[in-house]
This record gives structure tokens, sequence and C-alpha cells, in this order.
């Protein structure tokens, strides 16, 4: 048969019966857990997440808990306590902008923007952080641009220097940070194990923040393409505003998809030409399947090697030395 | 200093740590090889800024023109005649 995109269809049945015995092995028989505690964002794969955790444990041993900062989306409450009530399962809130606060988070995170631009007002201008969009046509190198959009509307966007890079995203990953412990104080109160909700295309390219989102005890769909996320949410009954939502970041003032952000590239596209990689389907195959060239996908091919191998060190466990 | 060697200088102190035992040609991949990752590359821009008076454009930040000291040498050599 020919590459395609059915190479990538899950028996969602089968896949959900794999993953929710695997959840309660770990987590009842080898972790002596007796719940799960999810933290839940308003996007797709926590919602899966949120699915599986109660077919595996049912919808009263499992605790979402939501943590809005004053970046986030007001609509990623909405869509997180509407999932919850359609399962069945109790859902918090923990507004951590006073914590980020205390820990200097968005005042680093600011003044890192003002070196970039000089007149940033935090109150008003909306930040975000983006790759070049061209990574088909002209495979273009991973350098981050800041995109500053005034109050005017005006967006200006300026290549970021390697000090204001690393200072914003050292700050914001207070966020992710903060979130996974206040998802262990939850977790640890009622005896339960913290569920990760990382795919696969944000373990195996680093689009995530070590021991942040990270950080959990068992990470059930980590082996999932997000094509395949997307056929479990329709399984497992996650509400269409989510399954329809354009994945972001939520992370920064601006709204930003995870394509600006990281993927630069629809994860229709990305999920096959990665597969091909994966499987070692030549270029050409993956190109005919997607009605592009070889040398598109080759661009595509090579970027997703770079961000492996630059981001093994987010994956890297602590390593002893003796 | 010839050029390639003050960007291979560069590369070698920031990028390798000083580490001389690489063999790092005119045609080495730096890129594919990891020697150089995307903070490396922004790194790399501001080296040339300062040191050859030059603004990389954003969308001259291709593997085509990072990819080695070669290919960097004659993409400095070309904006160098143009400017």
């Amino acid at each position: 048969m020919q590459f395609g995109t059915h190479v990538l269809q899950l028996d969602v049945e089968a896949e959900t019966n794999h993953i929710v015995t695997l959840m309660r092995q770990i987590i009842q028989q080898d972790f002596r857990r007796r719940g799960a505690v999810v933290g839940l964002s308003g996007g797709i794969d926590s919602a899966t997440v949120l699915g599986l955790a109660v077919r595996a444990f049912g919808a009263e041993r499992v605790l979402a808990v939501m943590m809005p900062e004053k970046a986030s989306s007001p609509v990623s409450e909405a869509y997180a306590l509407q999932l919850a009530a359609k399962f069945g399962v109790q859902a918090i809130k923990e507004d951590l902008t006073a914590g980020l606060e205390g820990l200097g988070c968005y005042a680093r995170q600011d003044e890192a923007v003002r070196s970039v631009f000089p007149d940033y007002d935090p109150a008003v201008d909306k930040i975000k952080l983006v790759l070049p969009g061209d990574l088909l046509e002209r495979g273009s190198l991973n350098v981050y641009s800041l995109s500053l959009t005034g109050a005017d509307g005006v967006e200006q966007r300026r290549v970021l220097p390697v000090a204001a890079y690393l200072q914003i995203v050292a700050a914001s990953n207070m966020k992710q940070r903060s979130r996974m412990l206040m998802l262990y104080y939850h977790a640890e109160q009622r005896n339960y194990a913290v569920i990760g909700t990382a795919n696969r295309n944000e373990h195996a390219q680093g689009f995530f923040v070590k021991y942040g989102d990270g950080g959990a005890d068992i990470q059930p769909i980590q082996h999932l393409y997000k094509t395949q996320i997307y056929q479990l949410a329709h399984y497992l009954g996650v509400t269409q505003e989510i399954i329809a939502r354009t994945p972001t970041t939520d992370t920064y003032t601006a709204e930003c998809s995870q394509e600006e952000f990281y993927f630069r590239l629809p994860f229709e596209q990305m999920d096959l030409i990665w597969y091909g990689l994966d499987h070692d389907i030549p270029a050409a195959d993956v190109a005919a399947a997607l009605q592009i060239s070889p040398q598109q996908v080759e661009h595509v091919y090579r970027d997703l090697a770079q961000k492996s191998r630059s981001t093994e060190y987010l994956r890297a466990k602590p390593l002893m030395v003796r | 200093m010839e050029i390639k060697e003050r960007i291979r200088e560069f590369i070698v102190e920031n990028c390798l740590f000083g580490d001389t035992s690489v063999d790092l040609t005119d045609d080495t991949a730096l890129l594919d090889t990891g020697i150089i990752d995307s903070t490396g590359v922004i790194e790399l821009v501001l080296f040339i800024s300062e040191n050859f008076g030059l603004e990389v454009p954003a969308e001259d930040m291709l593997p085509e023109n990072f990819n080695s000291i070669a290919r960097l040498h004659a993409y400095l050599e070309q904006r160098v005649s143009v400017s």
C-alpha cells in the first residue's frame, strides 16, 4: 500500500484499553497511588488525558486542576470547566499570578523584553515569541523573534539576542514549574499520582519545560503523534470546543499558536513527515503523499533531527557521576 | 587574522568550550553535527555584527549560510561585496 495518512490511523478502542490498563497497573499496583491529578489547561492534550484517567480510575478518583495566570486566555478556563463537568470530575482552580509575581516571573520577563523594545509597556502591549514560518519553503533556522503588538494593533518583530531570549524563556518557564509544584501538592494531599500530558511531538522535539510540564509520574500519551491525540479525543468524548481550538502556548500575552512558537508546520503535515523520518521512508514517498517536493520534506527532516538533538538535555534524567 | 580563522576561533571558544581536539575543517557540517545549535546561530550573528559590522537579516539565517565555516565565509564575502 502507498505511504499515506492511513499510517497514523489508530484503533482508538484498542489504544484506549491499552493505555488505561497500563495506567492502572503503574499508578495503582506499582506506585500504590489511589487516583490521579491532571493539570487541565483547556487544550486537547490535557483533555484527552483527563478522559483516559477517568476511564482508568473512575471520575471520583480523578482531580482536575486549572492553573491560570494573568497571561492565560479566559476561554481556556471556560473550556476546562465545561469538560470537567462533562466527565463528572471535580475541578479546582489555582490562580498562579500572585505566586509568579512573588517569584519575579513577570518583572524578569519584562526586563528582557525592554532590552529589545525599550518602550514596552506590559499593561497595553502584547508579546509572543515566534519562529520563521517558512520551514517548508526555505528550511530556515530556528531563530526566535520577539513579536510586540501595541495598543494600536501594529506588530513589530525583532530577532532576539541570546541574552534576552534566554531570560524570557527562563522567566516564562516559571509558569510551568509552578504548575508542577501545585499539581504535586494536590497529588500528595490525596495520595494520588500526577498524570503528565506531553504528546510525542512535544517530548521528542523538546517542546516542554524540564521539571515543569515534563515533571509527572506517568506520561500516557507521550508515544502518540498529535493527530493521533485528536483521534483519541473524539473517541473519549472531549468537547467539540476543545477539539476545534487551535493549539496555543497560552504562555505569552499575545495569542500564539504552537505552530508559530515551535513546530512551524500544521500537525497534519508534520506528523506524516515525522512518521516518515521515524520509519526511514524516502522523502520522495512522503512528498508524494503530501503533494509537496522532496526538498521540502528534507527541510523538515533536518529541522526535526536538529530539534531532537539540541533538546536531549531536556529529556535526560539526572545523571550519577561516579 | 583571516576571516575563516576568526570564525573558527569563535566557534572553538564558544561552541566547543575551547576543545581544540575536534577536527574543525572549513567544510565540517556545523549544524548537522550539532556543533552549532539555534542559540549558537544567534551568538554567531552577534559575533558577525560586532566583528565585521554586518547585520544578518532573519531571512539569511539559512543552513546554506551557516552550516560550515566555508559557507559562512562565502556568505560574508558576498554580503561585503554587495554592501
